[in-house]
């Protein structure tokens, strides 16, 4: 699995109010979070965001709240991946749950710039910044966690065996 | 090599004779936790996988208290779908309107949840019963949908800080302090991954209601779990309300922690965390001053009988501050009886405070006290991230009940020992 696109870059401890503030938790439905998705932190995200796009991040990314809504908004905006030095277990664990690729790499996290061309490789880890010209190394998916992601869930992969 | 007692739960609820940091186990529930807004996303998926079943009705534990009473249509139709749910299912400890309470204020006075347990709840603090000397942590929807299903969940067993308590705390200060202060000594990523567990004959000064604070805010450290030792408060305070034979685990002498931080109860102050990150604390000396329109004393985190009577305190006799806007929120409907009993709401309301019924409300910018632009607000819940509180613009200032009280009399962030005596 390959994923291809545009870097949205932000700094640490991106929470999951600024991903999807509470206001809008009165749904469930994707397309309706999707709307709103990183509108506390960058209002421009939902105008700018194109399917395939890439997230980058620093330390502690999704600390806060445990609300499922922060991972599916950013699914559901069309970003196929999300890269950050670190990330807060609850929302580690609620992106592999719902199918959203997502690698820790601090050397990534820290040289990657916004709107930078990032190309990432599931099965090896690779991460290549096309704008850069610069690989690094993420650790890859155990295949029973691809296995997950390609199903689109958790939930899903139990469903299908 | 021996284990903390977080892995000792672990082991025991995955059958293991021992487990090591880093080893992925599953570990069977005593309880499966949710509420208004995280249930139906797991409902969504538990009827997207075919689910047929529940894996036992008397331990899953559905709690409407975000935005109960319903604040809006899509909010009530959130509850609807979770309130069918509970019906189709036959569901025992389903919480509506009139029996409800903030979960993690509601699950403890219940007696739903207590020593030796191992819970998780879709829900971040669902870390608050490490209190009772149970493991029990926060995770989201989908997790909470095979849990339902299967009575079970994964884990990778968390490496350790040890948090040792010495001394006894002054007046005015307490559990939230303790909490505040070690967040602002070790970052909102201090403990990623890991279990804080709370050690130190400073725990046994410790009322029930601390304790359930300081737990309660581990997941600001980004904390797996934060948990105490069971002791004779424990014991005492689950006499009569957990009908299952409480489990006591206790780390082994040898158990190995990463790091050892020692908090002096002594000589702490009264500590509140400015905007935007829990992290960011600051001692009332230095903090005090800074004009506030809001307070609002509430939430899981000190909602609790305690902190509704240190409130009252404060506030007896007193009037809130004109400009400032003061919202007491009970955290469970017996609480709200007690204080009624007690002749708190008449102390609230007389001092020109708004009291509201049980709900999460203001704390994650719902409704019930949203702040606008510029605004700012003394709280006593547990985070202060940009918008939280309504207008990404606002402002969050974590504090005590003591503090918030003090704080909604002057007008500003107020060290309540030093507040003009009452004519």
């Amino acid at each position: 699995m390959i994923a291809n696109g545009t870097v949205h870059k932000y700094g640490d401890n991106v929470d999951t109010d600024v991903i999807i503030p509470a206001r809008y938790l009165n749904t469930a439905s994707h397309e309706e979070l999707a709307k709103h998705c990183m509108e506390d932190i960058d209002a421009t995200f939902v105008s700018t965001v194109k399917t395939g796009d890439i997230i980058v991040a620093n330390k502690n990314f999704g600390c806060g709240s445990s609300r499922e809504h922060a991972p599916i908004a950013i699914k559901a905006s069309g970003i196929s991946c999300v890269i950050a030095s670190t990330f807060a277990r609850i929302f580690y664990r609620n992106s592999i749950n719902i199918g959203l690729p997502i690698l820790e790499c601090s050397e990534a996290a820290q040289e990657i710039k916004d709107g930078d061309e990032v190309e990432v490789d599931f099965d090896s880890g690779k991460i290549l910044d096309k704008t850069l010209g610069k690989t690094f190394q993420a650790q890859p998916f155990p295949p029973f966690i691809q296995n997950i992601i390609e199903k689109g869930g958790l939930l899903n992969s139990l469903k299908d065996g | 090599m021996g284990m903390t007692m977080t892995q000792k739960i672990l082991a025991a609820h995955a059958g293991l004779e021992n487990v090591t940091a880093g080893q992925l186990i599953e570990a069977k529930l005593d309880l499966v936790l949710g509420n208004d807004i995280t249930s139906p996303v797991a409902i969504n998926e538990f009827e997207k996988c075919g689910a047929q079943s529940i894996f036992d009705k008397n331990r899953i534990a559905l709690v409407l208290d975000h935005f109960v009473p319903n604040k809006d249509i899509k909010a009530a139709e959130q509850c609807r779908q979770t309130r069918d749910f509970a019906g189709k299912y036959d569901i025992k400890n389903f919480f509506d309107v009139g029996r409800m309470g903030i979960e993690h204020a509601l699950l403890p006075e219940q007696g739903l949840v207590g020593p030796g347990d191992c819970v998780i709840g879709a829900d971040s603090h669902t870390c608050t019963y490490g209190a009772l000397g149970a493991f029990s942590t926060g995770v989201g929807s989908t997790d909470m949908a095979a849990g339902m299903i299967s009575g079970k969940a994964w884990f990778k067993v968390p490496s350790a800080i040890k948090v040792v308590l010495k001394g006894k705390l002054s007046p005015y200060v307490s559990g939230k302090d303790v909490i505040l202060h070690l967040i602002g000594e070790i970052g909102v990523d201090g403990a990623l991954y890991q279990s804080l567990e709370f050690t130190g004959e400073g725990v046994k000064e410790l009322s029930m209601d601390d304790r359930l604070c300081i737990s309660n805010m581990a997941i600001e450290a980004g904390a797996k779990n934060g948990i105490f030792p069971v002791d004779d408060v424990t014991l005492a305070y689950e006499k009569g309300r957990f009908e299952r034979e409480p489990k006591i685990y206790s780390a082994d002498p040898d158990a190995e922690y990463t790091r050892e931080v020692t908090i002096d109860l002594d000589i702490l102050r009264p500590t509140v965390s400015f905007p935007h990150l829990p992290e960011n604390t600051k001692t009332i000396d230095e903090a005090a001053g800074v004009k506030m329109d809001q307070a609002v004393i509430g939430s899981c985190t000190n909602g609790r009988m305690e902190d509704m009577r240190t409130a009252a305190a404060i506030l007896k006799g007193r009037k809130v501050a004109k400009g400032l806007r003061c919202i007491v929120i009970p955290a469970t409907q017996q609480i709200y009886l007690d204080c009624l009993r007690e002749g708190l709401l008449e102390i609230f309301v007389e001092a020109g405070a708004v009291v509201s019924t049980p709900t999460c409300g203001p704390c994650l910018g719902g409704y019930m006290g949203i702040l606008g632009k510029g605004e700012r607000a003394v709280s006593t819940t547990n985070r202060n991230f940009v918008g939280r509180m309504g207008h990404v613009e606002s402002e969050v200032y974590l504090a005590s009940p003591a503090v918030a009280a003090a704080s909604a009399v002057t007008g500003v962030l107020t060290d309540p020992a030093k507040l003009p005596a009452v004519d």
